[in-house]
């Protein structure tokens, strides 16, 4: 039996790590500000899946923003999944020599669907997430894309069963309402998913605690639960969560802080 | 102060920062190279790689690795571990796009996983998933009970008894081969540089007993 995931998502905008409020940005500190408030090497014991997304509005600079992954994931022994303004097979290969082992794609879902296929085709389903940023309005649940701000024809149903048609490998969903309010996940989203989804579904939007976490790993139709809040686990926050989750039965891996620690430098030696 | 010197053989399959950056937080120096000579005068080889056998298979052949490989590994007994795509090429055959005779330092053949046993499971196989091991030895040693350690594949070799290979098994739809060792000769089917302590624990045991030797 595969095991549920829990994700850290971090939001990058020009060298800054950003805080988000239904979809309102909010700079909270650089890579510097990141590394002195979680201490890195544990919080990776804390997750299964970092990820990491170009959110700036303006003009993207790939070059900075891929140097900014290598340098988050040289210690971090977990799958990496990385985003942001993923338009392109170039794009997409750019984040896949950086580190990345899956890459995310959101608006280009709609607007440049040959191109999706292309990188399916090329890097395999298995290292493509699509992500899908919805809101629930009057008519239903629907999908909005360029950061939140564009709906998107029909609704969610429609719009998960065309990122599936692309040949994507997992589906990402983010409740644009939820959005950093650490309110807790909008579970009754997924009543309005297809109910026969053949790739594994990442929740997010609210997660503000562990229970949060609890609720969403709890439903059978849920493979992993993502948090983007850098304020809500601040510290060794995460790993509390995780302890929690682990003694209420969740089925995690199990990883080991002490062990990771003592094999650093292991076969480094005097000449 | 110097690390223990790790070759890391690149034949052009995959992305391979993660491989380097997990023997690096080891302490090793790690030296990529697709030189025949380096690799056979090697003490510690790694073959990673993501991708087609066949392929794989073709481009070794095209630079003359696998002679270097051989060489190394069955008259020199240097410590090789394959990962992942790596761990299938050590098998003798890979059914992949028409099928491809693979390297022949373990006996078996690399097939997909049967659609008729998956039961409705997804191929590829992607996701942290549990392995057992029958000995607790060797590139098993202090791995605790049940690890968990992460997979992305559609294609395995089934599950195997033979006694002198001391295996671990995943069980994904059917049992199947999740990493193996026979002497000098490892492999892992999973991404240790990918499972966090389980996965270092893994590479430590296959850097010290290459230490040994």
């Amino acid at each position: 039996m595969l095991k549920k995931r829990i994700i850290f998502t971090l939001l990058y905008d020009e060298g800054s790590f950003m805080l988000s409020r239904n979809f309102r940005l909010q700079k909270v500190g650089g890579l510097d500000w990141l590394k002195r408030n979680y201490v890195f090497s544990r919080i990776t014991l804390a997750i299964d899946e970092l990820m990491v997304l170009d959110v700036s509005r303006g003009e993207r600079k790939i070059e900075a923003f891929t140097e900014c992954l290598a340098a988050l994931t040289e210690e971090c022994f977990i799958p990496i999944t990385a985003g942001g303004g993923v338009r392109s097979v170039e794009d997409a290969r750019r984040l896949f020599t950086s580190g990345a082992d899956k890459i995310v794609i959101n608006t280009a879902l709609f607007t440049r669907q040959d191109e999706v296929r292309k990188i399916v085709s090329l890097y395999g389903s298995q290292a493509v997430v699509a992500s899908l940023d919805v809101k629930l309005t009057d008519e239903g649940y629907e999908v909005r894309m360029k950061n939140g701000g564009h709906p998107v024809e029909g609704l969610i149903e429609e719009s998960v069963r065309m990122a599936l048609s692309l040949g994507v490998g997992e589906i990402y969903l983010n409740s644009i309402d939820r959005d950093g309010t650490g309110q807790g996940l909008d579970m009754e989203m997924l009543d309005a998913l297809p109910p026969d989804i053949p790739v594994p579904l990442i929740l997010t939007g609210g997660v503000g605690k562990a229970p949060h976490f609890l609720e969403g790993l709890r439903d059978g139709r849920v493979d992993a639960v993502a948090t983007a809040n850098l304020f809500n686990f601040v510290g060794d926050g995460l790993c509390r969560a995780r302890e929690e989750l682990l003694s209420e039965g969740v089925d995690l891996p199990c990883w080991n802080g002490e062990i990771s620690e003592s094999l650093r430098n292991l076969f480094r030696r005097a000449n | 102060m110097r690390g223990k010197r790790v070759v890391v053989v690149d034949y052009g399959m995959g992305n391979m920062l993660s491989v380097l950056n997990a023997f690096r937080y080891l302490g090793c120096e790690v030296e990529v190279t697709d030189d025949p000579f380096v690799i056979t005068t090697s003490s510690c080889l790694v073959l990673p790689g993501v991708g087609s056998f066949r392929k794989a298979m073709e481009r070794i052949r095209l630079k003359h690795l696998d002679k270097a490989l051989l060489e190394g590994v069955l008259e020199r007994g240097t410590y090789l571990l394959g990962i992942c795509l790596g761990m299938q090429l050590l098998f003798d055959f890979g059914t992949e796009e028409g099928g491809a005779e693979g390297l022949g330092l373990l006996r078996g053949i690399v097939e997909r996983f049967p659609e008729e046993k998956m039961k409705g499971l997804k191929i590829p196989h992607v996701g942290f998933n549990t392995v057992s091991m029958s000995r607790r030895e060797g590139l098993f040693e202090e791995i605790p009970e049940d690890a968990g350690f992460y997979f992305v594949h559609s294609y395995r070799v089934s599950q195997r008894r033979k006694d002198d290979y001391n295996e671990a098994i995943c069980v994904y739809g059917e049992p199947f081969l999740a990493a193996v060792q026979r002497g000098n000769i490892c492999g892992a089917q999973f991404h240790p540089e990918k499972s966090q302590s389980n996965g270092l624990l893994l590479l430590r045991n296959f850097l010290r007993m290459s230490d040994h030797c």
